[in-house]
């Protein structure tokens, strides 16, 4: 009984000795085992929209190599979001060894105190592909709007399409910051000025209707086009969606590579 | 006689083991050293490698400046005279010492903390601030701040394990038959291990 309690304070203390020694990476969680590259920490995705997430990333992963991985934790332990984020990228080892392809999306859900915070991480390899201003826009365009208004999984599935079609030089990352202006500066105006055209026209047909009661079914007509061109008017805004995820999922995650991190990336906050 | 004879066979032998276990040994010990000693090497490359992105980073800042009315001239003086100053200060990674690192590291502190101090007072200029380049140009420093201390962090892990293997006791005699010397760390500044965070 006694040795046992003794041995037990000596274990402690030879943990806290080891664990002091490595104080920085106390709190970072340890790679999931089975490898999983979507990992939800803090419950802010259903079990659907993880496995979603997830079988995309897995294919693209089989395909090209790289691998994205999103991980929500429910607390950043006083690191900075890209502290955090390199450093949990490099113990976890995304990406592969010798080309550094790991991206990680860092996730920290908004509380009823503090800020939602979210970074994006790139590889050492990736730095070239998608550099630090892209992973701000990626931030800025794709994931902070939809995060605003509480769609986790369509923030974070529009990033990773993003971020598949830059990693895959689909289009560079200078085409994606011009698309990404278009995309917010020019559509939503587009469709408010057809909107308001058509309301003028609307007016203007129901005045020279007069008291013609005939006439109500003309009026009604150009909203019902107005709708259907103002939403096509939003479509070209968001149409970065249109990878579509392929079911050939021939097996799971095959395991983290043990790719490096330099400390690159962007985040923000909601 | 005959067993005399067979006994300085059997010494010289020894001895002839001994000697080569001693050459085998101190092969590898000496290769490892040597290893070693270029990983540190090249993480120091690396560590420079992020700080010459800063330093060519900074006339990117004097033009957005630039661009705003009657810019308070003084922050921009101080960062580009730290600039110069640290730009003058490089290390040869074979010859480090402890003071010329300290040299080197409270120059790049002080390009660090002008920086940062000009950041300050851009922010108090509307029209900086609400320019894309204003945007542009946080992003690109934090990220290079960023990058500057974590190859910090990676060159004291290799100096560590580098520095450990050539005190410890039976390589101790070769380094210091060979010449292999401690390499100094970055040491923690104030507030400089942590990357100063530029504020939205």
């Amino acid at each position: 009984m006694r040795i046992k309690s003794v041995f037990l304070v000596a274990v402690t203390m030879l943990f806290c000795i080891i664990t002091s020694n490595r104080a920085y990476s106390q709190n970072i969680p340890i790679r999931p085992v089975p490898p999983r590259l979507v990992n939800d920490f803090a419950g802010m995705l259903n079990s659907d929209e993880i496995s979603r997430l997830e079988r995309n990333l897995v294919v693209f992963n089989d395909s090209t190599s790289t691998q994205i991985a999103i991980v929500v934790v429910p607390s950043l332990d006083g690191y900075d979001k890209s502290d955090y984020a390199q450093k949990l990228g490099e113990k976890w080892g995304i990406g592969q060894k010798g080309t550094n392809n790991g991206i990680l999306i860092l996730v920290k859900p908004k509380t009823t105190d503090s800020r939602g915070e979210v970074f994006i991480a790139q590889g050492y390899g990736l730095e070239g592909a998608i550099p630090d201003l892209t992973c701000g826009e990626i931030v800025d365009n794709d994931i902070l709007p939809a995060f605003r208004n509480g769609d986790y999984f369509g923030g974070l599935n529009k990033a990773t399409n993003t971020l598949m079609s830059l990693a895959r030089g689909e289009y560079s990352a200078a085409e994606y910051g011009q698309k990404a202006k278009k995309g917010t500066g020019k559509g939503a105006p587009l469709g408010l000025i057809i909107f308001i055209v058509f309301i003028i026209i609307a007016m203007i047909s129901r005045n020279s209707g007069g008291s013609n009661n005939k006439h109500i079914g003309t009026g009604g007509l150009p909203f019902w086009m107005l709708l259907g061109m103002l939403g096509s008017g939003r479509g070209s805004g968001g149409s970065w969606g249109g990878f579509s995820g392929g079911s050939n999922s021939g097996g799971g995650f095959g395991g983290f590579g043990g790719g490096s991190f330099g400390g690159g990336g962007a985040g923000g906050s909601w | 006689m005959k067993k005399g004879c067979l006994i300085s066979i059997i010494v010289v032998a020894f001895l002839a083991l001994v000697v080569l276990v001693v050459v085998l040994w101190g092969t590898k010990v000496y290769n490892g050293m040597v290893t070693m000693q270029e990983s540190v090497t090249s993480q120091w490359g690396n560590v420079e490698t992020q700080y010459q992105r800063r330093t060519d980073l900074i006339p990117n800042f004097v033009n957005t400046v630039k661009g705003a009315a009657n810019f308070e001239q003084t922050t921009l003086t101080q960062v580009i005279e730290a600039r110069a100053k640290a730009t003058s200060i490089t290390i040869d990674p074979t010859k480090m010492t402890a003071a010329n690192m300290q040299q080197f590291q409270q120059a790049q502190g002080q390009v660090s903390s002008a920086l940062g101090r000009l950041m300050v007072v851009m922010e108090q200029y509307p029209e900086l601030k609400a320019t894309q380049n204003f945007r542009d140009l946080q992003i690109t420093l934090e990220g290079t701040e960023n990058r500057i201390s974590v190859e910090r962090r990676k060159f004291n892990e290799v100096a560590l394990s580098y520095n450990t293997y050539i005190r410890r006791f039976p390589q101790n005699f070769l380094s210091g038959m060979f010449g292999f010397q401690a390499k100094p760390y970055f040491e923690a500044e104030k507030g400089a291990e942590k990357a100063p965070e530029v504020k939205f």
